[in-house]
């Protein structure tokens, strides 16, 4: 890569004279620029080392290793951890709770955000009253969300808001969060996240919305386009493909790192336990298992990457066919 | 329908139909939105009802709207009882959250603009070293963070809360494309008149990028403000709880008290609310500047 820049290269019409001292001139003002750069970069990439790298490098080698309450264990053991991991019924299962999360929680965020941007964006009136009113929910944290579904709307019992309006249609009481058959428990799960995030998306919505030339609606209607459906399918729609990529990929992405509402609304339960939580679970529990806990993570950390590039490849694809 | 007998001569705008479906659709467009708000604003007015109303209100089998007496006295309960940090977790959040912020965009802003504006000669391998952290979930880094952390001796602290969370890689991506399209002709002003490297970045870049700054402080504060994992990873002691650790480990407790619960959550999304109300616009800029990557 420096070669380059050291010798002057053959083809260069001017002479050797008249370049030098330009050159050096320039050299000067780049040891000054690294100096500066170190100055301005530097403090943020050695946090970034000591804070993200560092942790991945040491969390890559305590997998190997079997590490009971101790960061700097002695006894490696290759990939046992691995193993055991993969053969673990609780590790397994929390990925299994996980796909049926996403399942609900991905294309419902889609539809509904896309929904409500399409629903403020066409409002002539009080429209900012109404991006605020569903943007609101962003200011709560989940555990905020997980206390007002757990024990104001999903409370099991009577005075709670869900079970209080089927008490007035003689439906008698249903404990939300600890019934499994039927799995009840979704429901809070799933709306919870519904109410924190449709808002986030709704804004990136809007925001591609705008970004669409009205001269393509004109056209459209000179072209005797139907409004409604047919504008929708064949202009907003494909328009907004930038945007719903966006929207798939950080949703799942952030799907898979659910924790706060599970945490919060129902614990550290077998029956409805993400990932993230069962890993908190066995490493930082009464037993910190770091060895398992890191090799989980890493398994964990692996199959979102493999997911996201295929999403975006998947979803990528599509924008290279039309 | 009444409605759709009416024809008018004028012409709609575009993407309003003229037909009686097109107004009966309108009609419903009105429902659902109408709904829509009164499902979104519902947990607001959850909050509000319960934090002043008695325990017996809350639990009284029939739902009572709104409390006869709003019980503004719990809010002194919530502060006065000794079992909840209240006071204290709130002065963390606070600190973490201010300090974070304000720590956060300045490692960030100048790294992105060392990245976007200083030629050096591996700015692009340093440039991919840090997107590629980006790949990196970063929830899952929180028991390899822990490890690190733990053998810092930074558990339960404040600085184990701030320091390891400043080091955001999104953060120093999105200055960097910022500062790409700043205006070079004005930093080449000031560079004419003999300011280097450091006196542009301050007195031309800064104050003329504030909104963007804005934007992004906003959205890192909320972000700080609401974050429960890494807290609850390193509050190992209720001296060190954030406002968000301390309701949880509340609502985990044996004896609840809704009423002083609900206190505690009303009380926690008061910061937020306020930059709701005032910087809206920055936060819905940064909502759209950092939600879309690419």
């Amino acid at each position: 890569m420096s070669a380059p820049t050291k010798t002057p290269s053959a083809a260069d019409s001017v002479t050797t004279g008249e370049r030098r001292r330009p050159r050096r001139r320039r050299q000067k003002g780049i040891a000054g620029n690294t100096l500066w750069f170190w100055v301005f970069v530097g403090p943020f990439v050695l946090g970034l080392l000591v804070f993200s790298y560092l942790p991945i490098i040491w969390s890559l080698i305590l997998s190997f290793f079997e590490a009971y309450n101790t960061a700097t264990p002695s006894k490696f053991v290759g990939l046992q951890n691995y193993v055991d991991m993969l053969k673990d019924h609780n590790f397994i299962s929390s990925l299994g709770t996980f796909t049926i999360f996403a399942v609900f929680i991905v294309p419902l965020t889609f539809a509904l955000s896309l929904a409500l941007a399409l629903l403020v964006n066409q409002v002539k009136i009080a429209r900012a009253f109404f991006r605020s009113v569903f943007f609101l929910p962003t200011a709560c944290s989940y555990v905020v969300a997980s206390l007002i579904w757990r024990l104001s709307i999903f409370n099991g019992v009577r005075f709670g808001l869900a079970n209080t309006v089927l008490g007035w249609l003689g439906i008698d009481n249903i404990a939300w969060l600890s019934t499994v058959s039927p799995p009840w428990y979704w429901l809070p799960l799933v709306t919870v996240r519904l109410w924190l995030q449709l808002g986030f998306y709704m804004i990136l919505f809007i925001a591609g919305l705008q970004r669409i030339s009205p001269t393509l609606y004109e056209a459209a209607y000179v072209d005797g386009a139907k409004p409604g459906w047919q504008v929708f399918r064949y202009i907003t729609l494909p328009q907004l493909r930038a945007t719903s990529v966006a929207v798939l990929i950080l949703n799942l992405i952030a799907a898979y790192q659910a924790f706060d509402e599970f945490y919060n609304l129902i614990g550290n339960v077998n029956y409805a336990r993400p990932p993230l939580v069962y890993l908190y679970s066995i490493s930082l529990g009464s037993i910190q298992d770091l060895g398992h806990g890191s090799a989980g993570a890493l398994i964990l950390a692996v199959i979102i990457m493999i997911v996201t590039l295929l999403q975006g490849r998947i979803l990528g694809f599509g924008r290279a066919g039309d | 329908m009444a409605v759709s007998e009416r024809t008018t001569g004028t012409p709609q705008p575009i993407g309003f139909s003229r037909s009686p479906w097109g107004r009966i659709g309108m009609v419903l467009r009105w429902i659902a939105l109408f709904i829509a708000v009164v499902l979104f604003l519902l947990p607001f007015y959850l909050i509000l009802r319960n934090a002043l109303s008695t325990e017996a209100d809350i639990t009284a089998p029939s739902w009572t709207l709104f409390p006869n007496h709003l019980q503004w006295g719990n809010i002194s309960e919530l502060f006065n009882d000794t079992q909840v940090p209240m006071a204290r977790a709130l002065y963390n959040s606070a600190v973490v959250g201010v300090l974070g912020t304000a720590g956060q965009l300045l490692l960030a802003s100048m790294a992105g603009y060392g990245l976007a504006r200083i030629p050096y000669r591996h700015a692009d391998k340093i440039f991919y070293a840090i997107v590629a952290t980006l790949m990196i979930p970063a929830a899952v880094t929180f028991i390899p963070s822990f490890i690190v952390v733990s053998s810092l001796g930074w558990v339960s602290s404040l600085r184990g809360l701030i320091i390891p969370t400043l080091f955001s890689g999104f953060a120093a991506f999105l200055f960097r494309q910022y500062f790409l399209g700043f205006p070079k002709e004005l930093e080449e002003a000031a560079r004419v008149d003999g300011a280097g490297h450091f006196g542009v970045f301050w007195r031309i870049v800064v104050p003329n990028s504030l909104p963007f700054f804005a934007a992004l402080a906003a959205i890192t504060f909320i972000g700080n403000w609401n974050s429960f994992l890494w807290p609850l990873v390193i509050g190992q002691d209720s001296s060190s709880w954030t406002i968000q650790v301390a309701m949880s480990t509340f609502v985990t407790a044996q004896t609840i008290n809704i009423h002083e619960l609900f206190m505690a959550v009303a009380v926690s999304i008061v910061p937020l609310v306020l930059i709701f109300a005032f910087l809206q616009r920055y936060l819905i800029q940064g909502v759209t500047q950092s939600g879309i990557k690419d």
